[in-house]
């Protein structure tokens, strides 16, 4: 690495390395957005980027780095060596705007992670701020595409039809000309696949799963968390053990019993299952919450002559609000998400859940649309909740669930 | 001289603290109870039995009592069935009222007595499969459609005990003895084990590199964290099936794009051909679940005290350095909790895999093998027994974190 440390060698190397991270970013943004192809090419990248990276280091102006960038994008494109080969159906105008806007997405950046450079030997820590820079900003594109494409995709696969699909299945690009016909499919799953049913069905089972499990899991772990008797410690253990039974194993069983007691097929029957898997989670998450609140408030309302019920329903509860908003959340989470036991349990249409009502539609007669359209009815709603309570939800997950 | 020594025992306050605990608890144990516990006990149970689909619905003695005519010659024609296959019945019999006008005259047949209308037969055991098939001469007085007519609407109360085979004392290892012999249940442990180690150490990697990047703050810190944590939070099916979409050999964006790039001649079938399909079903996995490492990790960083850092400043580290010695021991502890508990939780996932390639393709884990036996192959007995399997791994990987975590406080 020692080597390395020299702002003639870092800033030509990042830079290249750069050229290359925004080449192919910038390429998989354009087919995605038009469907024509223009392809991140290797030797452009890197001669662009290695010229930008070369300029900024050793004309310490930011000006001066991004007028080289632009020259060398557009030479580059002059001479067919350009850092993205563009098809035919790009005209002359249009190369050059995204020539121009490349080099701007590789200059631009490149000018604040190289910006401390300079053009001979560098300290230790000038390199690497530089390279974290580097990887930061490598990071964030990486983590928002690995994010958002394949929930891009989900969207818009759901608003094309079937030959649009076959035909390019690259051209993401929203047919406005379609109007409401955009949206086909999901008028289909709501009047002809009962997906209103469905939704409904799977809201009243999470809100039914997220009262019971808070009814019998907060007395548990305030028990746990706050009293004192003989084997405490197992308790707390057990209940992380129970937690990680896995369900597949304990879906057999439960598959037989129903079976024969004839809560298959029964709504009844899922909401009765679904507060048992999610009441080890909400326990272990309350009990960590319990502990954590001043022993001294109760003990002062336990002097002050009240019944330890008394106690938890006056004092602890109230205090305990936001825990129980964000295990909440997190319960109707699980629940909504709940797959397995839905399959194997729900075989009448009328009575499906929507991850349920989803699978059935996984079907080579059901147009591929149309299951992209379930997807996106199902994650919208728990988005939706999930951004609107985002600071309860990450104070919940982290209070102990690791569960998934 | 009175002893002031301080009380023995338990006192009436820690004895009604006792009380009032396991009231609170009650409920929730014998749920939990009756849920987890009775249904491993009956998995150890059927894992040693050979039960299959077909014995989740026991079978029942099925009778048929008609009035016929053969020539002007009236019959009484009892039929007796034992519709199951492989169990014998015992304890068969039926009984029945004949309608007023019909005797019978001819011998009835073995076991069989009548008392007034009353015919009520014991036919003893009835062998797998028995469809016997008795005549009785009778006479009628009156209009013989009506009485037809009324021996058909005629209540039959019929008797016939099947061994149950979940409840009955047959035992068998067979399960087991079948499940260790294959070559196939060695190479289903290595694609589990593969599965979870990288995938849990991809997402505890990937976790980690998102929460560096996160790890200060600046203007929508709080969108891009709560955009990450998207994998983690949409149902299993809705991305499970878009990344089967995505990445269809025909009609998916990825090969499209990989096609056009130049990357690859012709399609791929990612989720379809033997290597790949295991690798990218680990990618997912990784996919789906950094975001819950990142978070663990992210809520560790930001509890570290700063000052060891200004410290290191002074003394002249780099970030890199500072990095390495200083947030890593901290960040140790969480890392090898986060690790244990992820790699319990992905031994055990099902639903990805099942959704992804339903197990297909060398994708199959111990979990979906379970399913595939029970239900696929109908033997629930085999399923059983690989669940039996998968537990006993648990209980190791337990013992293994609990020892971890009792050096880990905090958590």
């Amino acid at each position: 690495m020692k080597i390395l440390h020299k702002g003639y060698l870092a800033g030509p190397i990042i830079g290249a390395l750069w050229a290359l991270v925004m080449s192919v970013t910038l390429g998989v943004a354009i087919s995605f957005a038009t469907g024509a192809a223009a392809k991140p090419a290797l030797i452009g990248s890197l001669i662009l980027g290695l010229a930008t990276g070369f300029a900024r280091v050793r004309i310490a102006n930011r000006w001066a780095a991004d007028a080289v960038a632009v020259v060398v994008a557009l030479v580059l494109m002059a001479i067919g060596l350009g850092a993205l080969q563009f098809d035919e159906s790009f005209n002359f105008v249009w190369r050059v705007v995204l020539s121009v806007v490349l080099a701007g997405t590789v200059s631009i950046p490149l000018n604040s992670i190289l910006r401390e450079l300079q053009f001979g030997a560098l300290t230790r820590h000038q390199f690497e701020d530089a390279v974290i820079r580097f990887l930061t900003g490598f990071g964030y594109i990486f983590f928002t595409a690995i994010v958002v494409i394949p929930f891009y995709v989900m969207v818009m696969t759901s608003m094309k039809s079937q030959q649009q699909l076959m035909l390019n299945p690259l051209d993401f690009s929203i047919d406005l000309s379609r109007g409401w016909h955009l949206f086909d499919s999901y008028y289909e799953l709501m009047t002809r696949f009962h997906f209103g049913r469905y939704l409904w069905t799977s809201f009243y089972v999470s809100v039914l799963t997220v009262l019971l499990t808070l009814l019998f899991s907060v007395p548990g772990a305030y028990a746990v968390a706050r009293l004192r008797f003989r084997g405490q410690k197992v308790f707390s253990r057990g209940i992380l053990l129970i937690y990680m039974v896995p369900m597949i194993v304990l879906a057999l069983p439960i598959y037989i019993a129903y079976s024969m007691v004839g809560l298959r097929n029964s709504i009844l029957g899922i909401v009765m299952i679904y507060p048992v898997t999610t009441i080890p989670v909400a326990l272990y998450m309350l009990q960590g919450y319990f502990r954590g609140l001043p022993v001294e408030v109760e003990e002062a309302g336990l002097m002050d002559g009240l019944s330890r019920l008394k106690v938890i329903w006056k004092i602890t509860l109230p205090l305990a609000l936001p825990a129980m908003a964000s295990v909440g959340l997190y319960v109707f989470m699980i629940a909504w998400n709940e797959f397995l036991l839905a399959f194997m349990l729900l075989d009448d249409p009328s009575k499906f859940t929507l991850t349920r009502g989803i699978a059935s539609l996984n079907s080579s007669e059901i147009p591929r649309q149309h299951l992209m359209a379930g997807a996106v009815i199902a994650t919208v709603p728990i988005m939706a909740l999930f951004l609107g309570l985002e600071r309860f939800m990450t104070r919940g997950l982290t209070a102990g669930a690791v569960k998934g | 001289m009175t002893d002031i020594s301080p009380p023995k025992g338990r006192g009436a306050l820690a004895r009604r603290e006792a009380r009032l605990a396991w009231g609170l608890l009650f409920p929730t144990i014998a749920i939990v109870a009756l849920v987890v516990i009775v249904p491993l006990l009956a998995i150890f149970w059927i894992s040693v039995k050979p039960v299959t689909l077909g014995d989740l619905r026991p079978a029942e003695i099925r009778t048929r009592v008609a009035l016929r005519e053969r020539g002007d010659q009236p019959l009484l024609e009892l039929r007796v069935i034992n519709p199951s296959g492989e169990q014998e019945m015992t304890k068969a019999g039926l009984n029945v009222t004949l309608p007023e006008g019909v005797t019978l005259t001819g011998d009835l047949p073995q076991g069989c007595a009548m008392d007034g209308q009353d015919l009520s037969c014991d036919f003893g055991t009835l062998e797998p499969g028995a469809n016997e098939r008795f005549r009785v001469d009778a006479q009628v007085t009156g209009d013989t459609r009506a009485a037809e007519r009324a021996m058909r609407d005629a209540e039959v109360t019929a008797t016939g005990h099947v061994s149950n085979v979940l409840t009955n004392s047959t035992f068998t290892l067979e399960n087991f003895r079948r499940l260790f012999s294959g070559s196939e249940f060695w190479s289903v442990l290595g694609i589990t084990l593969f599965y979870t180690v990288f995938g849990t150490l991809g997402a505890l990697v990937v976790g980690l590199f998102a929460a560096l990047l996160l790890n200060k703050s600046f203007r929508g810190q709080g969108i891009l964290r709560g955009l990450y944590l998207f994998p983690y939070v949409a149902p299993v099916i809705a991305v499970a099936f878009t990344w089967i979409t995505l990445f269809d050999p025909y009609s998916g964006s990825a090969n499209a794009l990989l096609v056009q790039m130049g990357v690859s001649e012709g399609a791929i079938n990612f989720f379809g051909a033997k290597p790949l399909a295991l690798i990218m079903v680990t990618v997912f996995e990784i996919w789906r679940y950094f975001p819950l490492s990142f978070l663990f990790i992210l809520a560790r960083m930001q509890s570290i005290d700063t000052d060891m850092y200004e410290a290191a400043d002074m003394d002249g580290a780099s970030p890199f350095q500072k990095f390495w010695y200083l947030s890593m021991p901290q960040l140790l502890g969480i890392l090898s909790v986060l690790f244990l508990l992820r790699f319990i939780w992905t031994f055990n996932k099902f639903d990805d895999i099942f959704l992804l390639t339903g197990g297909n393709a060398g994708t199959r884990v111990l979990t979906v093998n379970v399913y595939e036996q029970a239900f696929a192959v109908s033997n629930i007995g085999a399923g059983a027994a690989v669940a039996v399997v998968i537990f006993a791994c648990l209980l190791v990987f337990s013992g293994l974190f609990f020892r971890t975590m009792s050096r880990e406080e905090g958590l």
